[in-house]
């Protein structure tokens, strides 16, 4: 078969909603795209764990303390998860780890914005567990089948997440004026964020039209972002929360409620590496790196004189 | 009062682990592989949901509501052992730590689980089988570690070397603990004490680390605290005593 057979061999499968497996043939920009996106997701999740994980010491009682260790604990099961499925595609853990601490690897740029308050961590359960559950939703459909299980297997998980975020949320919304102002903070702050975690503008998204053709995406930033938007802010302000966004309003004839421009300069200086916590958040993954190298070579120079003495 | 010292020991109980759990959280994104993020952060789980169980027990003793003991205690009134309330050093000496107490938490869980209490009994039967991994757990990293490079192996043998007279304080009985012993309630600290160093010396001797000889005075009150713990519960109290007790988080 010729590659342009080949080719439409493959796109022919993805049309029939077959998955693709890892022995299967495909497109070199396929694979390339999907390490891309599953170690950036990976990655995303292994930073993810910093903003949280540091208020885990801190959590008012011991209920809140032992959730949100499970949970910073499920974002690292996430990240190992993830780090096979991109294995399955020719990419090494060390490959992958080395692109994220030398900053050629991207992740989620909502984990450049500082943790300030106890009440980020309802704030963080409920929008950015909510808004990766939106992407997450549709990469479960998507055509390379690794990727796609990891994801039904994450989203159970992020659901329960989103639902202890919300349960926080609604409860310092209805709590003591401190705790009132301190969600209320909490959301000033995470609101535009978080809209920008799905990504730049269409017009702007380079690889969104050929991702969506090989059915790695079923839908675009913007629809995500809309949907997220639909189904999260009159949550909000039923609650007595006041969005961050005058110009946000309910278009009856599109059902949509339409929002503010997203400060696009803010989301490519963050995504660039100018954000709040840009440089932090790589130093603590560096640390943690560099801190446990002589755990490593302890390790390896075990197994290297003792295994296979079982 | 044999309720009172039993209610005294379930507190020390419950303050080791939940203290050590406190710590062992500290690692959750910082260890030196993803899969100890995950395993470490399991274990410290673990600790935080024993200590939840001992609290309990401790309320229907006393009354007294776990939120209310963890948060709103002043440093002396904590009675965990110094070993916990350490800061977490690195990896040889949060995985030394963890491994001294698991067996000691093995050698005492095993004769818990026959405890005269039917409440203790009860909860020791469903820690135990929790406790019998991280004891896996532990001994294989003190291995890797104690036989790995000389890096590592210095490293371990100065974290035993710190840590092995915290250890013993682990073995100091409370007062009236005769009383609890005398009931088979809990079992003699004598009995575990040994059981504990012949597990941990053949062990550490195993993993190629040499036993301290040199032993300095072992803390004897559990209400006598390093400056660590003051630092600890300010961090641990904060949020929770921004607003008074029964505000609901």
């Amino acid at each position: 078969m010729s590659e342009q057979e080949k080719l439409q061999e493959f796109e022919a499968r993805i049309a029939r909603g077959e998955k693709i497996e890892p022995g299967d043939w495909m497109p070199e920009e396929y694979r390339k795209q999907l390490i891309r996106m599953i170690s950036q997701h990976a990655h995303s999740e292994i930073v993810g764990m910093l903003p949280e994980g540091a208020w885990i010491t801190r959590a008012p009682t011991l209920r809140r303390k032992i959730t949100l260790l499970a949970k910073v604990q499920d974002e690292g099961g996430h990240g190992q998860y993830l780090y096979h499925a991109a294995e399955t595609l020719g990419a090494t853990r060390a490959e992958m780890i080395d692109a994220l601490l030398t900053g050629k690897a991207k992740y989620a740029s909502v984990f450049n914005y500082p943790s300030l308050t106890w009440a980020d961590m309802g704030m963080i359960g409920w929008l950015v567990d909510g808004a990766a559950i939106m992407n997450q939703t549709m990469l479960a459909h998507c055509s390379y089948g690794p990727y796609s299980r990891a994801m039904v297997r994450i989203c159970t998980e992020e659901t329960f997440h989103k639902k202890q975020g919300m349960e926080q949320v609604i409860k310092y919304a209805r709590g003591t004026p401190p705790q009132k102002a301190m969600v209320q903070d909490a959301l000033n702050r995470w609101w535009w964020p978080v809209l920008m975690m799905f990504g730049p503008h269409d017009s702007n998204s380079p690889n969104s039209a050929q991702l969506i053709r090989w059915g790695v995406k079923t839908k675009t930033n913007d629809e995500l972002r809309q949907e997220f938007i639909n189904k999260t802010a009159p949550d909000l302000q039923l609650l007595g929360l006041k969005i961050p966004d005058p110009a946000l309003h309910y278009d009856e004839a599109s059902d949509n409620w339409i929002s503010g421009e997203i400060d696009w300069d803010e989301f490519w200086r963050v995504v660039k590496g100018d954000g709040p916590c840009n440089k932090e958040r790589l130093a603590a993954r560096r640390d943690a790196h560099e801190n446990g190298a002589w755990v490593r070579e302890a390790l390896n120079a075990y197994a290297e004189r003792f295994e296979g003495e079982g | 009062m044999p309720n009172n010292s039993l209610a005294n020991k379930i507190l020390s109980v419950a303050d080791d682990s939940f203290i050590l759990g406190h710590r062992n959280s500290e690692w959750a994104g910082h260890a030196p592989i993803l899969e100890e993020d995950i395993a470490f952060a399991n274990i410290a789980l673990d600790e935080l949901g024993h200590a939840q169980l001992w609290y309990e027990l401790y309320q229907e003793l006393t009354g007294a509501e776990p939120d209310r003991v963890i948060f709103f205690r002043s440093a002396a009134e904590w009675r965990n052992t110094q070993l916990v309330e350490l800061p977490k050093g690195d990896w040889a000496f949060s995985m030394t730590r963890q491994f001294l107490f698991d067996v000691y938490e093995n050698v005492s869980l095993e004769r818990l689980v026959h405890s005269t209490n039917p409440r203790v009994q009860e909860i020791a039967t469903k820690i135990r089988t929790e406790e019998i991994y991280h004891l896996r757990h532990t001994s294989n990293w003190v291995k890797r570690l104690g036989l790995g490079t000389d890096e590592s192996h210095a490293r371990m043998q100065r974290a035993l070397d710190e840590l092995w007279t915290y250890a013993l304080q682990l073995f100091v009985p409370l007062e009236n603990e005769r009383e609890l012993i005398a009931e088979n309630v809990v079992p003699d600290l004598g009995i575990l004490r040994d059981a504990w160093q012949e597990k941990t010396v053949t062990h550490l001797s195993a993993s190629g680390l040499q036993i301290p000889e040199n032993i300095d005075s072992v803390p004897n009150l559990r209400a006598e605290h390093t400056e660590h713990l003051a630092e600890l519960l300010q961090d641990l109290q904060q949020v929770a005593r921004s607003e008074k007790f029964g505000v609901e988080w």
